[in-house]
């Protein structure tokens, strides 16, 4: 033992916490393909169940023999909604407080929805027994505009409406039209009305954030396995909420909590699309209950494209105004979100448009209104965070775009518009018009610091240059500068006001400290890239002063993890993490009474220093936590409990507001429309940094998302509602081709209410990058009279955009 | 359904004999029958390489290609290319530079790398983002992973002159 002799700096530096850039423990495994995915998993006598599918939008089912598919050798069973009826679990309710089909109940609301679930000896088996399943359907008109859903006589949900045809109210109250879901308002619609009436300037817009899906490498799936002997279910799956799916299975299936156990094993990415409950889990669950084995399902990538949870499809109207020297006086911003063919949105209960009431941005907005209208149309339920926290992305896109318009409508700079408009340090906490109040941040100096990086004016004046050039015919290719500083609210979140389902978004840590001064601590989140495992031992050991190599992070067992709500709209490290300093901060509570005891001394005379307790004023008098570890197992301390435990669960006073300034040059050719990114800078302010490598991993692959979402990647459908982009072949995913090195830099502005100041910073790469790629393109276009053109801006898009200005006529 | 077949594949230099639909995808082949499950399955449709292995010294994406193709081929998997003991280069600079986050794309990630190191032990940073762009990465945005190729050649041809 080498404590007494150690620097403190070796000390601190030893322990590999908060701050450093520790490797990942994750990679050994990973690197060497020992990683353990759901597909992985092999059970004896295991089946494997798929679904029929629909192959129309919208239509009555009038049959389903499943005859011919019952002979195919390996087929053991094909469920249907009239099995699934008498047990109740025909329908499932949505997190969104809506229901939807597990299977089709007599009739069909998207292409690919779930018809009847084929239970085989294999996968190949599975698959010929699809085929040899006869449905006959009977075409209904399909609707996939959600406006002109909400004028149409053709009802989508008969379920949805009362006797006397009127639509019956829904979860979130009255409903205007037997299509729309539901309507929700944030601010105060009078009083902005009036500000934009009598304003000297308004800009308005109506942009379009398209359909998407967050396509994790690895799809959705999942092992049920029935033990009739004992009576326990287990559960594994690719669940980035392994409690609430517990709660969820125990809710519906009527088996009792104790009796479930569900593991999330190694997940292959989750960006939102595995926060959901989806038919296949139930379907798994039956058929491993009728058939005493377990069965096992994992979708394709057309099943995972077509069925399991989009993201975004918000058309937004916006008007801002503001005074003739750009001061924003008043913002507002009405929603059509399409929501498919069933609310399955996974927001908080009390939100059925996430945090879309984030929409002022990072500006001090006096007055504002936001309303948002859900609709029914056949496309496939979900309306999932993408890589966000909860309709953040739709938000920051629509309030980047406003600025940018209203940059165009005053002729001023869009960089000094945002900048005379940001909320200034002095003021925050700052409530916002639409009811949030921000945490913390300085936004002109992080913008500042980009501006300078990135040699803004002269940008500019580079790009003056080039818009001279391409007038006298010299170049083909436009110059964009993408600005974009965007507020992030994440880290759902406070009890009082974000449950799903009704169950509180708190989360948790307990904490074992082993007798050798080791340890395990278990979280109710789980990683599915993030590097938990890496991250929360750095928060430990600096909390308790033992080496992050020394603590094991385990996370996704609810038979062993304390509850909690999971890993998804960046929460883990603002309220998972809060956890786990909070657990940390009891174990060193017990540990200086136990400290206090060995030294005999009073409590309060010792104080903790990196990775030991010492004599306040006598540092040569000390214990190091190893041994004050050893000393909890093998002491009668009076008054002490033996052992060194602790739990908490931590309710979060308020979300955090990470924010960042990005700033991306792009050079388009005008002529075939491919944009050639050559620089893009990201600034990220996600308060207190644990591991600066991770932060910039994530920083990396949130860009990354972002280009995607921006400059391509859609879920198309045609006017029959077959989906146009149902596999890789026409789902971009960018490669290391079309993808730029990035420049990463950083603020730190700490939150004031978490524990360690600790924001979260996973998503905001994805958040900020969208409207950044976007600004670019249409900047790129500015001088020639470009205001909105809708994502994603594919080459096509960008070609058709240029056509239209009339720049191909110039060569 | 159509009848089995015997197959011989030599996998990470062990003789493997299989009975299998001649239609069964290789992927299929390695992940249930041989439990080798370091092959991961992203698309069916050859885009995302997570199922990438080297056959007969080429790489091949072992999600679009028959049992039957393979037979009497030498396969080589993540499993072939290092393990505790003795991890590859690019096992190692990956951990070391971050390549990987959720580790799904990584084990075909990996294994492409080693074969374009093998064909260009020398590849610019144009080289290497061109010879990895049939491997999808959701993660990393793929810096990381350009890194940790680089550092891997830079590794691997230090260690090739110091045995020379």
């Amino acid at each position: 033992m080498k404590d007494d002799v150690d620097s403190r700096e070796d000390r601190i530096a030893n322990l590999k916490g908060m701050g450093c850039s520790r490797k990942r423990v994750e990679d050994a495994r990973f690197t060497q393909g020992k990683g353990n995915y759901v597909d992985d998993i092999k059970l004896d006598g295991m089946l494997f169940g798929d679904f029929v599918r629909s192959p129309y939008a919208h239509a009555t089912i009038k049959s389903i023999d499943s005859s011919a598919a019952m002979e195919v050798p390996g087929v053991l069973a094909v469920l249907t909604a009239a099995d699934l009826e008498p047990l109740g679990l025909h329908w499932m309710p949505t997190l969104a407080g809506d229901k939807q089909m597990v299977l089709a109940d007599g009739k069909v609301l998207f292409q690919g929805q779930e018809v009847a679930f084929v239970v085989a000896r294999d996968r190949y088996a599975a698959a010929d027994g699809i085929e040899a399943v006869e449905v006959e359907y009977e075409e209904l008109p399909v609707l996939v505009d959600p406006f002109a859903s909400m004028t149409s006589d053709v009802v989508l949900r008969p379920d949805t409406v009362a006797d006397d045809g009127s639509p019956a109210n829904g979860a979130h109250g009255p409903r205007k039209h037997h299509n729309h879901i539901f309507t929700w308002e944030a601010g105060d619609k009078e009083p902005t009305e009036q500000v934009i009436a009598n304003a000297e300037v308004v800009a308005e817009e109506f942009m379009y954030y398209h359909r998407t899906h967050p396509c994790p490498l690895e799809t959705c799936g999942c092992v049920a396995s029935m033990d009739k002997v004992n009576g326990k279910l287990t559960l594994w799956g690719t669940f980035q909420a392994p409690h609430a799916i517990r709660t969820v299975v125990s809710l519906i299936s009527g088996i009792e909590e104790h009796n479930i156990r569900v593991i999330s094993p190694d997940i292959g990415g989750g960006f939102g699309n595995k926060v959901g409950a989806y038919p296949g889990y139930v379907c798994s669950v039956v058929a491993s209950i009728v058939t005493g084995k377990p069965v096992k399902w994992i979708e394709d990538r057309m099943d995972n494209l077509m069925t399991t949870a989009f993201a975004r499809d918000y058309w937004m109207k916006g008007r801002i105004s503001a005074t003739k020297e750009g001061k924003i006086t008043g913002l507002h911003c009405h929603v059509t979100a399409d929501h498919g063919g069933f609310d399955a949105c996974a927001d908080p209960t009390k939100f059925p448009a996430g945090f879309m009431n984030i929409c002022t941005g990072s500006y001090d907005i006096p007055t504002a209104y936001l309303e948002v209208d859900g609709v029914y149309t056949n496309k496939a339920p979900g309306g999932v965070s993408y890589r966000c926290s909860f309709r953040v992305t739709e938000a920051v896109y629509f309030i980047e775009r406003m600025i940018e318009v209203l940059a165009i409508e005053l002729d001023m700079d869009a960089a000094e518009l945002r900048r005379i408009n940001f909320i200034r340090k002095e003021q925050f906490p700052y409530k916002a018009a639409l009811g949030w109040e921000y945490d913390s941040g300085d936004y002109h100096t992080a913008w500042d610091k980009a501006m300078q990086a990135v040699d803004y004016d002269g940008l500019r004046a580079e790009q003056a240059q080039r818009i001279a050039d391409f007038k006298a015919g010299k170049t083909r290719k436009l110059m964009g500068i993408g600005l974009t500083h965007f507020t992030e609210i994440v880290g759902a979140g406070p009890v009082k006001n974000c449950d799903i389902l009704g169950l509180g978004m708190f989360d948790s840590c307990e904490i074992r400290i082993h007798p050798t001064g080791s340890a395990i601590a278990r979280l109710g989140t789980i990683s599915q890239g993030q590097g938990h495992a890496t991250t929360f031992a750095q928060i430990l050991a600096s909390e308790i002063g033992l080496p992050a190599d020394s603590i094991t992070i385990e996370e996704g067992d609810t038979d062993t993890a304390p509850y909690g709500l999971g890993t998804y709209g960046s929460r883990s490290t603002p309220v998972a993490g809060a956890a786990t300093a909070m657990a940390g901060r009891k174990i060193r509570a017990k540990a200086q009474m136990i400290a206090a005891y060995l030294l005999e001394v009073h409590d309060d005379d010792v104080e903790f220093d990196v990775d030991r307790f010492v004599v306040k004023g006598a540092p040569e008098r000390f214990k190091t936590m190893k041994e004050i570890a050893f000393a909890a197992y093998n002491q009668a301390i009076p008054g002490i409990e033996p052992g060194l435990e602790a739990v908490s669960y931590y309710d979060p006073p308020n979300m955090t507001y990470p924010f960042g300034a990005y700033v991306c040059v792009m050079d388009i050719d005008v002529d075939t429309g491919v944009p050639d990114i050559r620089r893009f800078y990201a600034l990220d302010d996600c308060g207190t940094r644990i591991n600066p490598m991770i932060i910039e991993g994530q920083v990396h692959g949130g860009l990354t998302e972002a280009l995607a979402v921006a400059l391509g990647q859609e879920i198309a459908y045609d006017d029959m509602g077959n989906v146009k982009t149902g596999t890789l072949m026409d789902f971009f995913l960018p490669t290391a081709w079309e993808v730029p090195n990035y420049e990463t830099d950083h603020t730190v502005t700490p939150s004031p209410h978490h524990p360690i100041g600790a924001k979260g910073v996973g998503e905001s790469p994805h958040v900020g990058g969208v409207p950044c790629f976007s600004n670019a393109v249409h900047d790129a276009f500015r001088a020639f009279g470009l205001r909105q053109t809708h994502m994603p801006h594919d080459h096509w898009r960008i070609w058709k955009t240029a056509n239209e200005l009339g720049l191909h006529d110039q060569g | 359904m159509s009848k089995k077949q015997h197959y011989t594949l030599t996998v990470n230099g062990t003789e493997e004999e299989v009975l299998a639909e001649p239609r069964e995808l290789l992927i299929y082949t390695l992940r249930e029958r041989l439990n080798i499950t370091g092959p991961h399955i992203g698309c069916e449709t050859s885009h995302c390489g997570a199922c990438t292995v080297t056959i007969d010294g080429k790489s091949v994406k072992s999600c679009t290609m028959f049992v039957a193709q393979a037979d009497g081929k030498e396969i080589t998997t993540i499993e072939g290319l290092g393990g505790p003991d003795a991890l590859h280069p690019l096992q190692q600079a990956f951990k070391e530079h971050h390549g990987l986050q959720c580790g799904y794309c990584t084990p075909g990630m990996i294994t492409r790398a080693a074969k374009l190191l093998e064909e260009n032990p020398n590849p610019t940073e144009e080289e290497i983002r061109f010879g990895m762009s049939g491997n999808i990465c959701r993660c990393t945005g793929y810096q990381n992973i350009v890194k940790s190729i680089q550092a891997a050649a830079a590794e691997m041809n230090a260690s090739k002159e110091a045995a020379e």
